[in-house]
């Protein structure tokens, strides 16, 4: 308490800040020479992909680079005061006081096996005088203040038993519980559905007029354009570009932070290309015309205005669960729809809908409590179980997260090989009775689906995030299928990675013919890929229709809400 | 949508484990019963004095009727089952006296010598577990090498080692299980050392999980000290897995109690049991095998209670 807390003085000032880790962390740092600042007030948004150092900036301001990292910096100061070189002691006492920390996903940042009141109380437990009362009164005001409105029971529920917007307000009371003047906020909303996304960004819009200096760190432009007053975009640990946020969204200089703009996919229209095609050289020159005007791909082949059949009907579908309690719960109340050949349908909703529920039920991977499910015009969910496995072949199916879709240890060889075989006679380890037509199968795949013959042998867990979806949308055509069903296939990747998988399965689309189920929490994303659209809430369907239609003059008062909350770019 | 209530669950709950309970009892007197008989030799000789023994066809013969010997096995077992679910555990043959006051006279030194282990166990894996996750690399790797090794050694092995260490050499403690505190140290480190070596490898692994975790990164952030981290924050996640093993690790214990009561001569159930089944006493050998049943059925029990206590999560659900 004794340093001095100048009141002009910037929340953050970095210059020149580099941080390697390991041995040869000197050689190639992760951080190379940023420099930043923040002022009371403002909010500073640092943009880029994964890997590109965000996370690591965070933590370096935090003295949390952790033990094998080397920091420095010509100068790096919290609330005014230098911090460079401070033992573990002291930064123990800057930490919750001078900066707050914010993390992604709240379910796994607040302890599990305690109370949220108590994890909000621990800041003001280790930095003030106060007395179990006082601090418990301090709890309860935050908890207000954050907009949790039923403080008194909520302090009494662990993080488990919040929703995903109500721990992620309790995460933001911890971390703002000694009024920190910086507040770092790490991804605070991917995880979140739109509507709530909203809501967080709305608080933290409201604590920085309230004084608190904002530190947004994303992968994401339109969303930190929301309440973002200078953006940062960071690429291969160093600031590319920085301006304020107005003209970084709408004249940006370099092709990194063009190439973030051109992937977001709200209000980009069908058939546009939302990533820059092969992996242009990004060099840190200014402006390349190259990237500038992603042109609108040609129309599909005729086959996109000819008669269409339906591949893909459900009607009338109806799916209860029993809680563990003993209660029952309608996951899917009533869903039908009809998929026709070559077209993509979106099904859009937030958690909690059921939208995962119609997905199993349309692979038929559930069995409804009522309805149908019709493939290729023939029964499907209520054939036996023989006559559906003839029939799946014609299914494809791509999962959020391809990496626990895989088995381990198997190589990215094995398992495309072992979907070729349609599953049936393993190849497991024993690479001498391949066949050479399979293995010209496997070619084709991964050629398809735009990765190298040089990934053949690796495994899931050294794949990039991108490569592994594309590795699951090879798994997913190897059996030819007419149809793909896509449940949330973009949503752990990074903007500019999701506008290359986006890319990947409109062309895919176009090429093969495919018929497209896809569903996703993410408006914007349903927007760029639908011609069909269905807007789920409950277990039922609100509104369907035309995608252009819907979008335009969306009619459910669900839909116009869902639509207002999408994150866009335009001032 | 018949929402069923809090209490009525719980009964529900309670019905289905002693259901499950008695089911267990019941297999472990069935396996017991015929799994003794297995052993060649007659159980009228045992009776009588053992093999050993000049016994007259006559007397042998007295025997079998006044133990229903002479019945074919199935009656033999029925009336077992039935005398048992009286509480009755019948008489033993060697030692002619009745089998329910022999063993809960032999129950209170072997359930100390568990306890003890058991406890001693986790002292031994929670610090060996706390200093190799905090030392670096170099830790890392002794303590999961240390905890390799000790679970790996056989109890009769470490025994002997440990009297030849501290008795014979040293001269510090007995070697045989003398009445005190002393004669307890050596068998208590038998049993714990191993035990000690399974629950330290869990409790390690997920403490690091725990370290790792963004609500520790979170509680950093915070100014929580190393301390804080530790014990407010990982210590219960590193627990909990271990918590669960221990109502296993209790019936480890006691087959080792076996071992380990036999080397230091130390009275308690396992002896008595290794010596009736020596000499084929039937009815001893089934009562220490139940009650052996009972301690582990009751143990898993605590178990879950004290899991129910340390993860707040299963109380909701």
């Amino acid at each position: 308490m004794s340093d001095e807390t100048g009141t002009g003085a910037p929340a953050v000032r970095v210059r020149n800040l580099v941080v390697g880790f390991g041995p040869g962390g000197d050689a190639d740092p992760v951080l190379n020479g940023i420099s930043f600042e923040v002022a009371p007030g403002e909010c500073l948004a640092i943009v880029g992909e994964s890997g590109s150092g965000k996370s690591v900036t965070a933590r370096s301001l935090l003295g949390l680079a952790g033990e094998n990292a080397r920091v420095s910096a010509d100068e790096l100061s919290l609330a005014g005061s230098d911090v460079r070189g401070l033992t573990e002691q002291h930064w123990r006492r800057r930490r919750g006081r001078d900066v707050g920390l914010v993390l992604q996903d709240a379910l796994v940042s607040l302890d599990p096996l305690r109370p949220v009141g108590r994890e909000i109380a621990d800041s003001l437990r280790l930095h003030t005088d106060l007395g179990a009362a006082a601090r418990h009164a301090r709890v309860l005001e935050l908890l207000d203040r954050v907009g949790l409105p039923d403080a008194a029971t909520e302090v009494r529920k662990r993080a488990g038993e919040l929703s995903g917007g109500q721990r992620q307000r309790a995460l933001i009371a911890a971390a703002i519980a000694l009024d920190p003047p910086l507040l770092i906020a790490d991804e605070p909303t991917t995880a979140l559905d739109v509507t709530v996304q909203a809501q967080i960004l709305e608080l933290l819009a409201s604590l920085k007029r309230a004084g608190t200096g904002i530190l947004l760190i994303s992968h994401d432009l339109a969303v930190v354009g929301r309440i973002a007053d200078r953006i940062a975009v960071l690429h291969e640990g160093r600031i590319v570009e920085q301006g304020p946020a107005h003209e970084m969204l709408t004249r940006p200089d370099h092709p990194v932070t063009r190439q973030m703009l051109a992937a977001i996919p709200v209000d980009k229209p069908r058939g546009l290309r939302l990533s820059v095609r092969a992996a242009a050289p990004v060099s840190p020159s200014r402006s390349s015309p190259a990237l500038t005007s992603p042109g609108l791909a040609s129309p599909g082949p005729a086959g996109r205005d000819a008669p269409r059949h339906t591949v893909l009907e459900a009607v009338g579908l109806v799916k209860r669960f029993t809680r563990p309690g003993g209660a029952e719960q309608l996951a899917v109340d009533g869903v039908s729809f009809r998929l026709a050949r070559g077209t993509t349908l979106g099904i859009v909703g937030e958690s909690g809908s059921g939208k995962t529920t119609t997905a199993r039920l349309a692979l038929a991977l559930t069995r409804p409590d009522a309805g149908e499910v019709r493939l290729l015009g023939q029964a499907f969910s209520a054939a036996s179980a023989k006559q559906r496995r003839l029939l799946r072949p014609g299914l494809g199916a791509v999962y959020q997260d391809a990496l626990s879709s895989f088995d381990p240890r198997l190589s990215v060889e094995q398992v495309l090989r072992d979907a070729v075989g349609g599953g049936a006679g393993r190849t497991g380890r024993g690479g001498a009775s391949v066949s050479t037509a399979d293995r010209r199968r496997v070619l084709q795949l991964l050629d398809a689906v735009g990765l190298s013959q040089g990934l053949l042998g690796r495994r899931p867990r050294s794949l990039s995030g991108g490569q592994r979806q594309r590795v699951s949308i090879a798994r997913a055509l190897a059996s030819e299928p007419q149809i793909l069903i896509c449940d949330e296939p973009v949503s752990s990747l990074d903007v500019t990675v999701q506008a290359q998988v986006l890319d990947l399965l409109d062309e895919l689309q176009r090429d093969r013919g495919l018929s497209l189920l896809f569903i996703s929490h993410d408006l914007g994303v349903i927007q760029h890929v639908s011609d069909q659209v269905a807007v789920m809430r409950g277990g039922r369907i609100v509104e369907a229709g035309d995608a252009a239609r819907v979008f335009a003059a969306p009619e459910h008062p669900y839909t116009q809400d869902l639509l207002g909350a999408v994150p866009r770019i335009g001032f | 949508m018949a929402e069923v209530g809090r209490g009525t669950r719980v009964f529900r709950g309670a019905l289905a484990r002693l259901g499950g309970a008695l089911f267990v009892l019941w297999m472990v007197a069935t396996l017991t019963f015929f799994a003794i008989r297995l052993i060649p030799g007659d159980p009228a000789e045992a009776i009588l004095g053992g093999p050993g023994s000049q016994t007259s066809p006559e007397a042998l013969a007295a025997v079998r009727a006044e133990y229903g010997l002479d019945q074919p096995v199935l009656v033999q077992y029925l009336a077992q089952l039935a005398r048992l679910a009286t509480g009755d555990l019948g008489r033993s043959y060697s030692l002619n006296q009745d089998v329910a006051p022999l063993l809960i006279g032999q129950l209170g030194g072997t359930l100390l010598l568990a306890v003890l282990a058991l406890g001693v166990a986790w002292l031994l894996a929670l610090g060996l577990a706390t200093w190799s996750t905090r030392g670096g690399r170099v830790a890392w790797s002794v303590g999961s090498g240390l905890e390799i090794v000790a679970a790996a050694l056989p109890h009769f092995w470490l025994a002997t080692a440990l009297i030849v260490l501290f008795s014979v050499w040293l001269g510090w403690l007995p070697p045989i299980s003398t009445p005190g505190v002393a004669g307890l140290v050596l068998p208590v480190l038998t049993l714990a050392v191993p035990l000690a070596g399974f629950l330290g490898q869990i409790m390690r692994e997920s403490l690091l999980t725990a370290l790792e975790s963004p609500f520790v990164l979170s509680a950093r952030a915070r100014g929580e000290s190393e301390r804080g981290v530790r014990w407010v924050h990982s210590i219960r996640h590193a627990a909990l897995p271990a918590i669960s093993l221990s109502g296993w690790a209790f019936g480890s214990l006691i087959s080792g109690a076996v071992v380990v009561e036999t080397i230091f001569a130390r009275p308690g159930l396992g002896r008595t049991l290794l010596n009736a089944v020596t000499v084929r006493d039937v009815p001893v050998v089934v009562g220490a095998v139940l009650i052996v049943a009972v301690g582990y059925i009751l143990m898993t029990l605590l178990t879950d209670l004290a899991q129910r206590i340390a993860d707040p999560r299963l109380r909701t659900r």
